[in-house]
């Protein structure tokens, strides 16, 4: 028999039709419970969405996995950051006393927190491991107060989809959606084994999100803008590194 | 189905190894346990230049960065391997693929089978293009061990996953034995991809190629693929 049988093409034809039909029905169901991603159209989209929309169905409460003390790196590394503009450069000789971080977009309480108002609102602590795209890790203790409690000081509209965070320079700005802004071990960091978070750590302040590779955790944090869309930020992709060629979703 | 499935893996395979050594210069080191950087003693590291100045490789000069579009790359071709073994998989078993193709037959289990299939003497009753005890034997350990493995210890590298199942890698021993062994296992399944191409190209490749798209056996009797 010939494999290209008329009957082989219509039974192929069908289950390319049911298959297609399927995609497109996924797609309208994704779409409605928020499992596309900012970068859900590019030529990569379809495994992104498929990763995005298997972790947010499978695990959106999971925990990261937290250490006992003693597995904390006694050498944990530094990775090379940008040369320091010279505002940075006063903030550090003043000691960061006024290092803000302003929080607006859709919030009902825009706000403008320093470190201290940062440790007033709430303190916690995890011992959690940094994973670097490249492969490479460490364990550390890491202080902050909670994303959620920021959040909830500033009171997000119902209709605020992802939080949008800005580091001191120009290019170093990303986003997570609200299972990753509400979760427990998601931190505006300041501390770091027991003192304050060095600067070739992110110090003064660290966005820090274990669930997610290491370019996540954007250092030198300065501002949250709460939004319902990432359409209108950049080119629209949800961070600087997706215009670079990364996955915005880096939970991966 | 097994050949539709065939072709999709090879896709799937070969855009995974490539892109996973691109990743690899990133950071050419590998690590026993939990953690592992560059302030720490690797268990063993390859002499190559790396895509990262952080990472000392004793050359002077660095690697231009294919980590972005080569990660995004290598996770949708995670997807299509393993949405592809599924259906595979399933079709297998149900169809007897499996059973009827590469579980060793019953009258062929012997070591005395496995020596002679090795050195090459080939008995075979219905004279055609059955495959022998030790093609049956790579296939199901391919099958149903190292791809498996690798899709688990490649899952164990996800902070994601990991934590919704710290199990996965937990059980491994750490994050950076993960990726060692995900590693090795890779590198056997390229070592096996190798064997297999050479194994074609003695059994004649374009009419094993040919018979492996459109499924007729063609001219050729034997099958050594």
């Amino acid at each position: 028999m010939s494999p290209f049988s008329r009957r082989k093409f219509m039974k192929g034809g069908a289950v390319t039709a049911v298959g297609l039909a399927g995609l497109a029905a996924a797609d309208r169901i994704a779409r409605r419970h928020g499992l596309i991603p900012p970068d859900g159209g590019t030529l990569y989209g379809p495994g992104e969405t498929l990763t995005y929309a298997a972790q947010r169905m499978i695990g959106s409460h999971a925990l990261a996995r937290e250490f006992p003390r003693g597995m904390i790196s006694k050498m944990p590394f530094m990775n090379e950051v940008a040369p320091h503009t010279d505002e940075f450069k006063r903030h550090q000789t003043a000691g960061f006393r006024d290092w803000r971080v302003v929080v607006d977009g859709m919030v009902e309480h825009p706000l403008s927190l320093s470190i201290a108002d940062l440790q007033a609102l709430a303190k916690r602590s995890q011992i959690t491991e940094v994973v670097c795209e490249e492969g490479w890790s460490y364990v550390a203790e890491w202080m902050g107060t909670p994303l959620s409690a920021v959040l909830q000081e500033a009171g997000t509209l119902p209709q605020v989809r992802y939080i949008v965070y800005y580091a001191m320079e120009k290019d170093g700005w990303d986003s997570m959606d609200m299972a990753d802004a509400l979760h427990p071990q998601t931190f505006l960091t300041w501390g770091m084994n027991d003192g304050d978070l060095p600067v070739g750590f992110g110090g003064p302040l660290r966005m820090r999100l274990p669930r997610q590779l290491g370019y996540k955790s954007v250092k030198y944090v300065m501002r949250l803008t709460a939004t319902d869309s990432m359409k209108k930020f950049g080119q629209g992709l949800g961070c600087a590194a997706a215009e670079g060629g990364y996955a915005w979703y880096a939970g991966i | 189905m097994v050949r539709v499935t065939h072709w999709l893996t090879v896709v799937a395979f070969l855009a995974l190894a490539i892109t996973g050594y691109l990743i690899v210069l990133s950071h050419p080191r590998f690590y026993w346990g939990e953690t592992g950087n560059v302030n720490m003693k690797p268990l063993f590291s390859f002499h190559v230049p790396s895509s990262r100045d952080t990472v000392p490789t004793g050359y002077g000069y660095v690697l231009p960065d294919e980590n972005g579009w080569s990660r995004y790359l290598h996770f949708e071709a995670a997807w299509l391997l393993v949405l592809t073994g599924i259906v595979y998989g399933v079709a297998g078993f149900w169809s007897g693929h499996f059973r009827r193709d590469l579980l060793p037959r019953h009258g062929e289990r012997s070591w005395q089978n496995w020596w002679q299939a090795l050195r090459g003497v080939r008995h075979r009753d219905d004279g055609t293009v059955a495959y022998n005890i030790v093609q049956r034997t790579v296939y199901l350990g391919v099958i149903f061990v190292l791809f498996p493995a690798v899709i688990w210890t490649g899952l164990a590298l996800s902070p994601g996953f990991n934590a919704a199942f710290p199990f996965f890698v937990d059980v491994l021993g750490g994050r950076q034995s993960a990726r060692t062994l995900h590693f090795f296992i890779s590198d056997v399944l390229v070592v096996f991809l190798i064997v297999h191409v050479v194994m074609i190209a003695l059994a004649g490749f374009w009419s094993r190629t040919l018979a492996m798209i459109t499924g007729r056996a063609g001219s050729a009797k034997e099958v050594n693929g």
